[in-house]
């Protein structure tokens, strides 16, 4: 039995050849309950020899005879024809005897020349959640037999997502890595465990990520991890800003910017990010070098970095969200939200909007395409103190002033769930596989999946040494970031971050080489920021807008009416004809002309429609050509 | 039975000629030949005639001058004197021959056969001339067109071909070529032809010796038959189909019969034996199977539902008027009357499901009402916490309610304040619209509507209404009591039973007060979760705060109920919310659009109104908005601007073979790219719809192709018939 264990142990390694191997251990099991009980199955026949073509002649002659037992009977005309065939015929008849014998025996089974037979005939079965997962679209009604044409675009269509979603699923297998959660004993809560312990109990490379730095000088710090999950910045309040390639705990670069410091982000690489600060906001790189002071940008309270449209958000105590574009170093959009200090900003990784919290407990979602809100929804009766939104887009979490924490359905503008934490959540983050961190006072505390459910209890809990700041899930690790009063603690939380990463998009182990290429890439497949909208899908969708609405798009982005009549400007004329009375006599020729155009236009229309009316009149007299008592009466 | 049909064609053939070929030709190719024979052959006939006409003209010159001479006897062809055909039409009309006698010839001798005969006696019978042939153009035309005819023929062969390659996913010329890549090791040996000397010298030994030289292959067709089932499998389905459909005819006859029966009292025992056999059933599923037993059970309710809304059962149809106006004098009409009021009772009687629930239910309103104001446990001093809570209170929180009543009262008072002031102001703004819309009405009119309107708004200041004065506090309150299915009907999950510091969340269910409001906009929905406590595990350190405050210098040192106080000073949010709400709806509804001129058709000028009957002439109604999308939702404000950025990129138009948005929308829901499918997925749906070989020639189709899609045509027929 153990040693049945260890050979599924060793075989869960390898996940490929796992599932082969059970689903070989199935079949083959089936096949010999098979055996004893059904005799027909027999054993494969070694093929023909010539010593045993004597028999095989005899039942030959035998098929022969009967082949002309039945021509005597039959008439003379067909005789002669049957003669000339019998032999190839009667040859055939045996072979392809013997051959569907053969299939009767294995219906399904293919045949191979050396006569093995493939015991899982057909492609690997794929199961049906992981199909699930890969699902794009739902089926389609096809029209029919009626149009050819599409019929066949649809099916084609069709086939290539059906084909993408089983070439997918098969290639889930290729993910090995698989997350777990802490699960305590019985009668022990998780949140009660410490993270000292899970460090001890966790592996050394996993342990040296549960860490403290202890900079109470320049207090309470900002967290913000790179895309890739390798590198941190932290911003403290008083100035101070560092980066640290975490992994190997390896000082960037450290300045102090001698300015308050209200917000740190990394752009689209590690090499550059930006700071705000009391007045502008700067990019600094790697290096701790400034590279620009944006004077466009003032007052910078949050920020949040769209990856796709390299767009930096910024929100600032004047009440403006502004959107920077890195990669041009453009403006794109600056918005007077008129809603007074922003200081609660976060961004939907699944449609690039900007979610702001205000003091009068509504949440904002905003686009940098339109200059008021897209939604607004009252979440909490006091000021909304922190905004999170999931990976998928589906579930945003709010925490307000009034202690509660709310978790709402973000695609329907539904609440789903609402907590009342005791000490109110200053801080929110979620991870990528949906843990929620908040932070109350000095403790973190971790929830586990707060949409389905009710959670009364915490996951885990740790306490910090100062008010926490900033909090950040580490993507692609186990580890949350809490900046606090007294520095940054790198916390353990088993289950957090996606175990698997997509090396074309963020590759945490990527040389400088790979960085350069991805960010080529990245930057060929930027998105635009017209782009951005409450829902992606929207693109792919046939504009619905009636005629109007997209001209007066059209003219609203052109500047004028291009459809616009142009304006009669009589020409000047010398020798007194262009006086003012002539001027407006040419003027007013010009106007009647056009009216008479119009009036004879509609004219003719009504005319048209009368005669058609008539046609279909008599048409339908037609086509009922009773008539009635009166109708001698009509013309 | 061959010969006769040939017949018949023949005889058609022959009518047609008759008729001069006018109809378009339809027939093969070789009698249009034929046709063409025939015509040759009257043309040479017209020749002879012609000669012989010349031929005695001048004989009949030479005779007029001179004396008769002795005609010499002249050695001649027959044909010139004599037609072949021995019928002539001119010179003397003793030559003429009549028809009668030649049938007299026919009818004389025996070996004649009687059909000539027959077919001469209709000829004489009809005495229609025979029309002149066909011009030359004409007849070319028809050659034309029949040529036409084979050449599409011949054409319309190649379609089938051609519809395949249009339809194909890709083309790849020269056509025709072996598929590269790895092939199936059976066709690779099955494939293997002898070539070189020695291979053939091999295989002519192997043969003499009658060696197994290939495996035989079936074809298509003997394999299709292979997979079919078996003789006797067919007749068992066979029969088992037959059996089916011979039940379901029975059953479908019975079932017409019973209908036709016309007697009420059949239908109504029947029906109540129906129905007392379902009871039965559902008594039985109750014990054994609960959940279809639920299932069953929710049906019922749908049909409660159903009866509900409708007003089937609730005597306002035709007949049940028809019946009213009798039911005076009619007893019958009475006792139906009644009998369907009963059904109706019986369908809407609500379906009793538990007991617990209604328990609790009791308890519920056996509970005074202090219960609900009570207060959380950690946050009595914070005012947003007050109210119905879903959580029963602890007995110490009871005292500190008490105590905090007098507060709470006064606070109550503000609030109703301002909702009476917000009343106000919400009457006044209708009274402006109403104004606006009433300008119509004459002056004195006006005023006195306004007075009124004035008055009761100062009636309603003085005297709040009972059920609209906690207007807002209700909103802002109930959120803890509206009924969350979700939490309530859900089970608590089996792994983590609840704490006991903290109590479940208790249901309650309060009970739903129908209140209209102007705009339709409840909040109720707003901030309406039944909360969930979180038990801290580690309690704030009291060092802590002091940091926060340090912190945030907004907020100063107070105890927490003075902060919170400050925070909210003035600040409805609520209200503000559904103010917004409003100015929004309102910006974006259609707006009347006046066009009275004044002064035309009438006296106009100062303090003059243009009349009442003008202004409803030249009042231009707005449509009514179109419904938002935020309407179901009263926390939510949904902006209606369209987003021109992305519509732009859109596609504006329906591109061409797609019925609808939803067929165009799903070819379209499936990305191309690397980024989000395999390498082999991109690589099909990328491919090219034509590719062609470098260097290679493409010859155009051969017949063979056209064979070979005839072969598979009849293969696919034989599968499809077996």
């Amino acid at each position: 039995m153990a040693l049945a264990r260890n050979l599924r142990k060793a075989d869960e390694e390898d996940n490929c050849r796992n599932v082969v191997c059970k689903t070989f251990a199935s079949k083959m099991a089936s096949a010999g309950d098979a055996t004893p009980k059904s005799p027909h199955v027999e054993k494969k026949k070694p093929p023909v020899r010539y010593w045993q073509e004597a028999a095989k002649d005899a039942t030959n002659e035998n098929n022969a005879e009967k082949d002309q037992n039945e021509s005597k009977q039959m008439p003379s005309k067909k005789l002669a024809r049957q003669t000339k065939k019998k032999t190839q015929s009667a040859k055939k008849k045996t072979q392809s005897a013997k051959k569907r014998k053969q299939e009767m025996e294995q219906p399904d089974e293919k045949t191979f020349i050396s006569g093995k037979v493939d015991p899982f005939p057909g492609p690997a079965p794929i199961p049906q959640d992981r199909m699930q997962k890969f699902r794009r679209k739902d089926k389609i009604e096809k029209p029919g037999r009626k149009r050819p044409k599409l019929n066949k675009m649809l099916t084609h269509s069709e086939e290539a997502s059906e084909m993408a979603q089983t070439q997918a699923a098969r290639f889930d297998l290729l993910l090995p890595e698989e997350a777990g959660f802490l699960e305590g004993d019985e009668g022990e809560d998780t949140c009660l465990i410490s993270q000292e312990d899970i460090a001890d109990a966790v592996d050394i490379t996993s342990g040296a990520k549960y860490f403290n730095l202890k900079l109470s000088q320049f207090g309470p710090y900002r967290v913000d991890y790179s895309k890739t999950g390798r590198h941190l910045v932290l911003g403290g309040k008083r100035g101070h800003v560092a980066c640290i390639d975490w992994h190997s705990k390896d000082l960037m670069c450290e300045i102090n910017v001698m300015e308050t410091v209200n917000d740190v982000k990394w752009l689209h690489s590690e090499a550059m990010y930006a700071v705000a600060q009391k007045k502008w906001l700067y990019i600094y790189d790697s290096k701790g070098i400034e590279l620009h002071c944006i004077r466009k940008f003032n007052d910078v309270l949050r920020m949040q970095f769209l990856p796709y449209h390299f767009l930096l958000a910024t929100a600032s105590a004047t009440s403006f969200l502004q959107y920077l574009d890195v990669s041009v170093g453009k403006e794109v959009a600056a918005i007077c939200t008129k809603t007074g200090r922003l200081d609660v900003m976060c961004q939907n990784p699944h449609n690039a909007i900007i979610h702001l919290g205000h003091h009068n407990g509504t949440v904002t979602l905003w686009s940098p395409n339109q200059k008021e809100a897209l939604v607004k929804m009252l979440c909490h009766q006091g000021a909304v103190r922190s905004v999170a939104v999931d990976k998928a887009g589906t579930y945003m979490v709010t925490s307000g002033m009034d202690k509660k924490l709310k978790v709402y359905d973000i695609r329907t503008f539904k609440p789903l769930n609402s907590y009342f934490i005791p000490a109110g959540a200053s801080c929110l983050s979620l991870s990528q596989r949906g843990l929620l961190s908040a932070a109350t006072g000095d403790v973190v505390q971790v929830y586990k999946d707060v949409w389905n459910s009710p959670v009364t209890k915490p996951y885990m809990a740790h306490r910090v040494r100062g008010t926490v700041w900033g909090l950040q899930f580490c993507p692609f690790e186990d580890v949350l970031g809490v900046g606090h009063g007294d520095g940054f603690t790198s916390m353990l939380v088993p289950g957090a971050g996606e175990p698997n990463f997509d090396g074309l998009d963020a590759n945490p182990y990527r040389s400088v080489k790979q960085r350069q290429e991805w960010e080529v890439k990245a930057l060929l497949e930027k998105i635009q920021p017209e782009l951005i909208s409450l829902n992606p899908i929207e693109l792919g969708q046939v504009d619905r807008a009636t005629f109007q609405q997209r001209h007066q798009d059209r003219v609203q982005a052109l500047g004028y009416d291009p459809l616009e009549k142009e304006k009669f400007i009589p020409k000047y004329k010398k020798k007194g004809r262009s006086s003012a009375g002539g001027v407006e006599r040419r003027k007013k020729k010009v106007a009647h002309e056009d009216q008479r155009d119009v009036i004879r236009r509609t004219v003719e229309d009504k005319m048209k429609a009368e005669k058609e009316r008539k046609q279909k009149e008599m048409k339908t007299a037609l086509l009922c050509s009773q008539k009635a008592a009166l109708d001698r009466f009509k013309k | 039975m061959a010969k006769v049909v040939e017949k018949k064609s023949a005889k058609r053939r022959v009518k047609k000629r008759s008729k001069g070929i006018k109809e378009k030709p339809e027939v093969a190719y070789d009698e249009e030949e034929e046709e063409t024979i025939t015509s040759e052959e009257e043309e040479e006939e017209k020749d002879g005639e012609d000669e012989r006409k010349h031929r005695k003209l001048l004989e009949a010159i030479s005779s007029l001058g001179g004396p008769r001479r002795k005609r010499v006897a002249e050695r001649s062809e027959a044909s010139v004197q004599m037609s072949e055909f021995t019928v002539t039409t001119a010179g003397e009309a003793g030559d003429q021959i009549d028809l009668s006698e030649l049938i007299g010839t026919v009818e004389q001798t025996p070996g004649g056969p009687s059909k000539t005969a027959k077919q001469l006696k209709n000829l004489q019978r009809i005495k229609k001339t025979i029309e002149s042939p066909l011009s030359k153009q004409q007849s070319q035309k028809i050659q034309r067109a029949v040529a036409f005819q084979k050449a599409s023929a011949e054409v319309s062969r190649w379609s089938g071909v051609i519809r395949q390659h249009q339809r194909a996913e890709q083309l790849v010329f020269p056509l025709n070529q072996d598929p590269s890549g790895p092939k199936p090791m059976e066709k690779v040996v099955m494939g293997w032809k002898a070539r070189t000397p020695l291979e053939e010298e091999i295989f002519s030994l192997l043969t003499a010796n009658k060696q197994p030289i290939d495996d035989p292959v079936l074809t298509p067709a003997d394999e299709a038959s292979v997979r079919a089932m078996s003789l006797e499998e067919a007749k068992i389905r066979r029969a088992e189909l037959q059996k089916n459909r011979a039940l379901q005819s029975y059953y479908e006859a019975r079932a017409r019969r019973e209908k036709r029966i016309k007697s009420k009292k059949f239908h109504k025992v029947q029906n109540k034996g129906k129905k007392k056999e379902f009871l039965r059933r559902f008594e039985e599923m109750v014990k054994t199977d609960p959940a279809a037993a639920l299932e069953e059970l929710s049906k019922m309710e749908l049909a409660r539902m159903q009866e509900r809304m409708s007003l089937k059962h609730q005597n306002s149809g035709k007949w049940a008027r028809s019946k009213a106006v009798m039911a005076k004098y009619d007893q019958e009409a009475r006792r139906a009357m009644q009998e369907q009021l009963e059904v109706h009772k019986e369908l809407t009687e609500r379906v009793v499901q538990k007991e617990e629930e209604e328990e609790e239910e009791e308890e519920e309103e056996k509970l005074p009402e202090i219960v609900n104001d009570a207060e959380h446990g950690g946050d009595s001093s914070n005012p947003w916490m007050r109210g119905k809570l879903t959580q029963e209170p602890r007995e110490e929180q009871k005292g500190d309610s008490a105590e905090l009543t007098g507060q709470e009262e006064q606070e109550e008072q503000q609030e109703e304040q301002s909702v009476g002031l917000q009343q106000e102001e919400e009457e006044q703004q209708e009274e402006q619209q109403e104004e606006q819309e009433q300008e119509e009405e004459e002056e004195e009119e006006l005023l006195l509507r306004q007075f009124q309107s004035r008055r009761k708004v100062r009636q309603e200041q003085f005297h709040p209404g009972p059920e609209e004065a906690p207007l807002e506090e209700a909103e802002l309150l109930d959120q803890e009591h509206t009924g969350d299915v979700h939490l309530v009907e859900a089970p608590p999950p089996a792994g983590a039973p609840p704490p006991a510091g903290a109590p479940p969340p208790t249901e309650t269910v309060a009970p739903v007060r129908k209140r209209k409001r102007r705009r339709g906009i409840e909040l109720k929905e707003v901030l309406t979760k039944g909360t969930v406590e979180v038990q801290a595990p580690l309690p704030l350190s009291v060092e802590e705060d002091q940091d926060r405050e340090e912190v945030q210098d907004r907020e100063q040192v107070q105890d927490q109920r003075g902060l919170i106080r400050e925070a909210f000073a003035g600040d409805d949010v609520v209200s503000d919310f559904l103010k917004d709400k409003t100015a929004q709806e309102d910006a974006a509804k259609p707006k009347l659009v006046d066009l009275t001129l004044p002064g035309w058709g009438e006296w106009g000028g100062v303090g003059l109104q243009p009349s009442r009957s003008k202004r409803k002439r030249f009042r231009v109604r707005a449509p009514p908005p179109a419904s938002r999308k935020d309407t179901k939702l009263p926390a939510v404000i949904i902006s209606e601007k369209r987003n021109g950025g992305v519509g732009v990129h859109q596609v504006s138009t329906l591109p061409f073979p797609f019925e609808n948005q939803e067929q165009f929308e799903s070819t379209i829901r499936v990305p191309t790219g690397r980024t989000w499918n395999t390498e082999r997925t991109v690589r099909k749906v990328t491919k090219p719809r034509v590719v062609t070989q470098l260097g290679s020639i493409i010859q155009p189709m051969a017949r063979e192709e056209l064979l070979k899609d005839r072969r598979q045509k009849t293969v696919a027929m034989a599968t499809r018939k077996l």
